[in-house]
């Protein structure tokens, strides 16, 4: 499979292109916030998500879906990125659609059509300190009558508290299981925060939490697989929106570097401004790459694609980091403004940065997977 | 079973087949390579049996047409034909100028004469090529060059002098470019092949800080050369300069050599455990190396299907050269008071110094990383001035 768009991807990326420009670009995200929405997003917009068939993306076609891979989920992610567009197809259509495709016919009939139509949002409970760190869940479900007991905390649950359905990931007596809990369970408490770039993010605790057998996703004990399908995708889609906000800083960077003008002259006519703007433009382009290569390893099923995600997740989220730096910085004064988007962009790239592991994490990962 | 499918099975039953087990050892170095040429010495019979069977399918150079010595392959097919070299280790049959960088020339601005003179005897590996392009005075800006081409009715007549020529020592033919008018700096030069045997030609080795030779001077005094020598037309040679230099920046970058680079932390896990902040440099290291690679397999595939920006090849040529030179600083930071030794058996005579000290050139060769930002930044992103 060659690394670079098909007619029916490139029709798919030129339809999400249009529509995030037209439907949610900067503007909407700036609306959003400054009216100080609880939820940080657009149900309205969740509902059109629906209907353009995002969100069937990852589902399969049995289950009324498109069938289709996480390179396609990563085109609509790519181009959420560049707008900085606010929704919850991360959470809801990628990494939460990933676990309920490994659980039973009855939960997938539970959740799925109200996923396609946009009006399910899924919340993701996995971590349980400052740092993404899934291998140390702390947090248990014992057994209770035909079901489990919830206590514990978990944070960080983007979408937390508009969350129809929350994925949460609880050690049980051999192993991890993850649990579909339903919003207003008795014995939740969820305290929602709003983030540094606008998303609003909960604090979940659960204090004797019942739930029934059937919130079980996959198998009981067996959740460690489920949750790693989750992560993988929740990985490779946030690293396709982080080379997406990283793009699209450098775009509006290099459209400034073209307008400013100082000492006569467009700023971008400096040498020193543009050595930094093309060893930008490389870096976004090796991300882009990896990024790609790791989507289709996922979509082939090989055993590499786990590594090349981590790589994937670590060169974005440097490469975006860099590009939001840069940008600032060759904005100037203006940089620092709320009235420039460039700041925004920053601020995304933070939140991406940490959401399903950072660089550091992943290159850790790297090397305990070579061997070292 | 499609018919790339089967196309795959064949190839890979055939390799297996015929590629002598000496040629799937890893390549330790240019002197390990197979270069072709008159006076070229095989390492062993595997290595001349492998260039000739190779050479015979066409698959020296695979994708060049069958009527120049090539194998004919679809862009697919010589990418399947690379992955199950890689696969089985295969060596490169055949590394060469005249492949790399003249026969894309010459395939796009050659007469038909003209390749079908020179094309097969480098898909053969007869003929072993050179590139005489910087002098002296003429480094990253190229477009000064003086050597002198004097149109004398019915030869042309080369005086000059090139540096870092890439083993003009050891070459056959040399592709060149001359001034064929001193008044008009960029269409007043030509494109010229000659016989490094002509009389008037001669080498000096350049001495490196590697304690290496691979480049030398080449002098031109008086150096007659046919007039149907010339490639394209006389003055406009520096449009085959400048798409020839796109291909010496694929290769430089890695697009045409090996991208075979294991773990680094892998190969010295040892170090790794001793030293955690060597180790941290080294994982992200080995993402920068996927990430790169993944970047390669898209460029290649961008250019067979004459996608991608055509100044691409000038990111591909910085990123690549200062990921290898990064490499190196690692290779010897792990490899710490052993990777000192310059003259001992137990250093291979110095090659891990010796090798990293030579790409320190990489980023100066084929257009300095300087040069190929300014490109990124004219011609990709289009910021303006000079």
């Amino acid at each position: 499979m060659p690394l670079y768009h098909n007619d029916e991807q490139q029709m798919l990326a030129d339809s999400a292109h249009e529509f995030m420009k037209s439907e949610a670009p900067v503007t909407h995200l700036r609306e959003f916030r400054d009216k100080k929405c609880k939820d940080g997003f657009s149900h309205a917009l969740w509902k059109q998500f629906g209907e353009m068939g995002f969100n069937g993306i990852l589902v399969a076609e049995e289950d009324g879906g498109l069938g289709m891979g996480h390179y396609e989920a990563g085109i609509i992610l790519e181009e959420i990125g560049r707008n900085l567009s606010p929704s919850p197809f991360l959470t809801t259509a990628v990494a939460g659609v990933e676990a309920l495709n490994a659980s039973s016919a009855d939960m997938r009939s539970r959740y799925l059509p109200g996923i396609l139509a946009g009006d399910t949002v899924l919340a993701l409970a996995i971590d349980e300190q400052a740092k993404h760190r899934p291998e140390a869940i702390a947090m248990e479900a014992q057994r209770s009558g035909n079901g489990f007991r919830l206590n514990g905390q978990k944070q960080f649950v983007i979408h937390g508290a508009s969350a129809d359905m929350i994925i949460v990931a609880a050690r049980t007596q051999n192993g991890l299981t993850l649990f579909a809990v339903e919003k207003d369970m008795k014995g939740m408490d969820v305290e929602a925060v709003r983030l540094v770039d606008s998303a609003v993010a909960a604090h979940v605790r659960f204090d004797n939490v019942e739930l029934n057998a059937d919130a079980v996703i996959g198998e009981v004990d067996q959740g460690g697989a489920v949750l790693d399908r989750l992560l993988r995708a929740g990985r490779i889609g946030s690293a396709a929106e982080t080379v997406g906000v990283g793009a699209g800083a450098m775009d509006i960077t290099v459209r400034y570097l073209k307008e400013r003008k100082q000492f006569g002259k467009a700023i971008g006519e400096f040498q020193g401004l543009q050595h930094r703007a093309a060893h930008l433009y490389s870096e976004i382009e090796i991300a882009r790459a990896v990024v790609m290569k790791a989507q289709q390893l996922c979509d082939e099923g090989s055993t590499h694609a786990d590594m090349m995600v981590s790589a994937a997740k670590a060169k974005a989220a440097r490469a975006a980091n860099l590009s939001v730096r840069e940008g600032v910085q060759m904005h100037g004064g203006v940089g620092m403004t709320d009235e420039y988007d460039i700041g925004l962009y920053m601020k995304r790239d933070r939140t991406l940065a940490e959401f399903f592991g950072d660089a550091n994490y992943h290159s850790n990962r790297v090397a305990q997977m070579n061997g070292y | 079973m499609t018919d790339l499918e089967s196309f795959r099975t064949e190839t890979r039953a055939w390799l297996e087949a015929n590629c002598p087990p000496e040629m799937r050892l890893p390549v330790k170095g240019d002197e390990d390579m197979c270069w072709g040429g008159r006076n070229f010495t095989f390492q062993n019979a595997a290595q001349k049996q492998w260039l000739d069977i190779m050479a015979e399918r066409g698959w020296t150079v695979p994708d060049w047409p069958k009527d120049y010595g090539g194998g004919g392959l679809s862009a697919a097919q010589a990418k399947v034909l690379r992955q199950e070299m890689a696969k089985l280790k295969c060596r490169l049959p055949l590394s060469s100028f005249g492949i790399w960088m003249l026969g894309p020339a010459l395939l796009h601005f050659g007469t038909e004469e003209q390749k079908r003179q020179y094309l097969p005897p480098i898909a053969r590996g007869e003929i072993r090529w050179c590139q005489g392009y910087s002098e002296p005075g003429s480094g990253s800006d190229l477009v000064s060059l003086q050597t002198y081409c004097e149109d004398r009715g019915d030869h042309w007549n080369v005086n000059g002098q090139k540096v870092w020529t890439s083993y003009a020592d050891k070459a056959d033919w040399i592709f060149c470019l001359v001034r064929t008018d001193k008044n008009d700096k960029y269409r007043g030069i030509s494109f010229l092949l000659f016989d490094m045997e002509t009389p008037g030609v001669s080498t000096r080795p350049i001495k490196l800080i590697s304690g290496k030779s691979p480049f030398c001077e080449t002098f031109f005094d008086n150096v007659k050369v046919p007039k149907h020598q010339i490639v394209g037309e006389v003055n406009r040679g520096w449009d085959v300069a400048k798409y020839l230099l796109g291909h010496e920046r694929e290769m430089i970058s890695g697009g045409g050599v090996s991208l075979d680079m294991p773990s680094i932390g892998a190969a010295y896990a040892d170090i790794a455990a001793l030293d955690p902040i060597l180790r941290a440099q080294m994982a992200e290291f080995d993402i920068e190396t996927m990430a790169f690679r993944a970047m390669s397999e898209k460029f290649m595939d961008e250019m067979k299907a004459g996608k991608g920006h055509p100044a691409q090849p000038n990111m591909m040529k910085y990123a690549g050269t200062e990921l290898n030179k990064r490499r190196h600083e690692l290779i010897m930071a792990a490899s710490g008071s052993d990777g000192l030794e310059w003259e001992s058996e137990a250093s291979g005579e110095g090659k891990k110094p010796r090798d990293w000290l030579r790409t320190k050139a990489n980023s100066i060769e084929g257009g300095t990383s300087e040069i190929m930002l300014n490109v990124v930044a004219k011609r990709i992103l289009e910021l303006p001035g000079g």
